[in-house]
């Protein structure tokens, strides 16, 4: 009996820990499987993200959360108005431009949070957006409190995928954007406007993107720390490798890299010895693997990262 | 008139102005902004970087020699179009193996398992990179992915290494045992951390101006990064091998960068070994216009802004992460400011055959 209400708490605990985990991913990775079935590839991700969590704390500490949340927004989308400017403007690598991105975004942030909050002394806090619980969902044994007593944003993250989903497959545009990833001059010649479609698809990644760097400020750590994105820009990329640049594949793959995250946590706080680190980079191996074309062929938008 | 005198200024003039300007007005500016005492920092700067024997010999070419290596490897690989980011995680995989290197019983502590250190740090980088150029030539994976993951699971290897087999003997810290004095890198100068690791990277960068511009390999190289359509036309080159070729001897380097760290600096292996040395390296090879010569020298600016950095934090309390900002701002009025540096990968556009395109 005891051990199964045990059981039940962990699983639980397990599950709560993934889905915070996947929370801030999740945006993250919507906004690159956008940008990249444009064709357009973005290894400033790390930055953008950088970016959304510095802007959500200096709105969050003069206007509240939800103002937090639109200053994430706009510092998620002035960091790809950047990457716009020199890969759509000027036809500057994108790799380059991305890897450029996120130095300065480390910088300006970092610059920014010690000349405006001062470097040596406590952490300047913020309360973090609180659980709201669904009535009846949340109520379920195990899995109502760790899915459905989540903040906001997670509700939402739930709401993107069907909605990514829907707006790849069933309209127009998603088809017209993802014809843009894989034949720019095709979809050109057939009347759509590939560079308008392209910033657009920029834009919006660069929203997401700092929605996640909001999530991990305003519903998580309720500071900014210097680097706080500590790679989830990158792991964001490696999600819509393994998740095939589809809107369900990037769902499961987001799942799997937040499920090691949660279950190193959980071993942790466990005492269990395991080792982590090579628990952590199993879901890279995994990626590479399915890169390798194990388990099917993994195939990119044929026209990523190019430029033309 | 002077508009006139300033076209006929030759290139690497320019661009040393230009990041000289970055430096000297980019700082400044950046910090008044935001409300830091500018003057002091920048004093600071200079003495940190090149206002003293001591800050150049053990903080400027000391900083600069990581990342002339890992430079000359991103500017081998892209010249050879292939986009190794991946700098990072075989400068990891150098480390890692020459750690292992010297823990052996009697190799560890002779004077022998410096030179082996570091041919095994080359090899071990190389055969990083050789998983992602194997990727890249039988699967038409795109390196950019795949250096990205292979970083990560570096990271994570020496994250298990340094709490796990390489752990210091007593257990209580994530790092590994000092390498024994005997397998430590020479020092150059009385009184300096300047270590025989920098002579070994300006020679490497030496021998790979002359193989990029006098031999036969080196041309092959040239020819595909330039053209890989033609190349292939042309029937002589074998792209696909060249590619991978350029692909393991850039892994080399950035593995050698890593075993020379690790035996001229730190002597022990810990996680945050690189400070991100391998995308600093994208930028010093960038700023060189992907010339081994031009590394050299542009690993100098930024072996000296990073140690000017130290001494700005220490000093005058201005964080050494401004210096992000400055080299982000190098990068990307390079990107501006030389169609070259623009197009880089119009190369690689040409040498993958278009796929067919992705099931929905």
């Amino acid at each position: 009996m005891t051990a199964s209400v045990e059981g039940a708490t962990l699983a639980a605990a397990f599950l709560e820990g993934t889905i915070r985990t996947a929370t801030p991913l999740l945006f993250a990775a919507s906004g690159e499987l956008i940008i990249e079935r444009a064709g357009l590839m973005n290894i400033g991700l790390e930055g953008v993200i950088l970016g959304g969590a510095f802007g959500a704390f200096l709105g969050a500490t003069h206007g509240g959360t939800a103002f937090g949340y639109s200053t994430a927004v706009l510092s998620g989308v002035l960091v790809m108005l950047l990457f716009a400017a020199c890969t759509l403007g000027l036809g500057a690598d994108q790799i380059i431009t991305g890897t450029a991105l996120t130095l300065f975004a480390l910088g300006t942030t970092g610059t920014l949070y010690r000349a405006l909050y001062g470097g040596g002394g406590a952490a300047v806090s913020i309360s973090t957006s609180a659980a709201v619980a669904i009535p009846v969902l949340s109520r379920v044994p195990v899995l109502g409190t760790a899915l459905f007593a989540q903040p906001v944003m997670t509700y939402f993250a739930y709401m993107l995928i069907p909605a990514l989903w829907w707006w790849f497959m069933r309209t127009h545009a998603g088809l017209a954007l993802r014809a843009i990833g894989e034949r720019p001059v095709a979809a050109l010649a057939a009347g759509v406007p590939v560079r308008g479609y392209r910033l657009a698809a920029t834009l919006v990644a660069g929203a997401l993107g700092g929605v996640a760097g909001g999530v991990l400020v305003l519903a998580q750590a309720g500071t900014f720390v210097e680097n706080m994105s500590a790679g989830r820009g990158f792991i964001a990329i490696a999600i819509v490798v393994l998740g095939r640049w589809h809107p369900l594949g990037v769902a499961l793959a987001t799942l799997l890299f937040s499920a090691t995250t949660s279950l190193q946590y959980l071993a942790q706080a466990m005492g269990v010895n395991l080792p982590y680190q090579l628990v952590l980079a199993l879901p890279y191996v995994l990626t590479l693997a399915a890169l390798a074309g194990i388990g099917g062929r993994v195939v990119p938008p044929a026209a990523l990262a190019r430029v033309d | 008139m002077s508009a006139r005198r300033s076209q006929r200024l030759p290139e690497p003039v320019l661009r040393a102005l230009f990041v000289l300007g970055s430096v000297a007005f980019g700082i400044p500016l950046l910090l008044a902004a935001l409300g830091f005492d500018a003057g002091p920092a920048m004093i600071a700067l200079w003495r940190g970087s090149f206002g003293s024997y001591d800050a150049i010999t053990s903080g400027t070419l000391v900083r600069a020699t990581p990342v002339m290596l890992t430079g000359l490897s991103v500017a081998i690989a892209f010249r050879a179009g292939v986009f190794n980011i991946g700098a990072e995680g075989q400068f990891l995989a150098g480390a890692a193996a020459v750690t292992s290197l010297s823990m052996l019983p009697v190799l560890g502590a002779s004077y022998a398992s410096s030179p082996v250190a570091l041919v095994a740090g080359a090899i071990a980088g190389g055969a990083w990179a050789a998983i992602a150029a194997l990727l890249r030539a039988r699967f038409r994976v795109l390196e950019v992915i795949s250096t990205i993951l292979l970083n990560f699971i570096a990271l994570y290897l020496v994250g298990y290494l340094v709490r796990g087999p390489l752990q210091e003997p007593l257990h209580i810290y994530p790092q590994s045992k000092t390498i024994a004095v005997a397998a430590r890198l020479s020092r150059l100068l009385p009184s300096s951390r300047l270590h025989a690791g920098f002579l070994i990277a300006v020679a490497a960068a030496l021998a790979a101006w002359w193989i990029l511009k006098f031999t036969a390999a080196g041309f092959r190289l040239r020819a595909v990064g330039a053209n890989a359509d033609a190349s292939r036309s042309a029937g002589m080159i074998d792209v696909s091998r060249t590619t991978t070729q350029a692909f393991v001897v850039s892994g080399a380097l950035a593995g050698l960068a890593g075993a020379i760290e690790l035996t001229g600096v730190t002597f022990a292996l810990y996680e945050n070994i690189s400070p991100g040395y391998g995308y600093t390296g994208i930028a010093v090879a960038l700023l060189a216009r992907l010339d081994p010569l031009g590394v050299i020298a542009s690993s100098l600016v930024f072996g000296g802004l990073e140690a000017g950095a130290t001494a700005m934090q220490r000093d005058a309390g201005v964080p050494s992460v401004v210096v992000s900002v400055i080299e982000a701002i190098i990068v990307l009025g390079l990107i501006v400011a030389w169609p070259q540096a623009r197009r880089m990968s119009i190369r690689r556009g040409q040498q993958l055959p278009t796929s067919e395109p992705a099931e929905t």
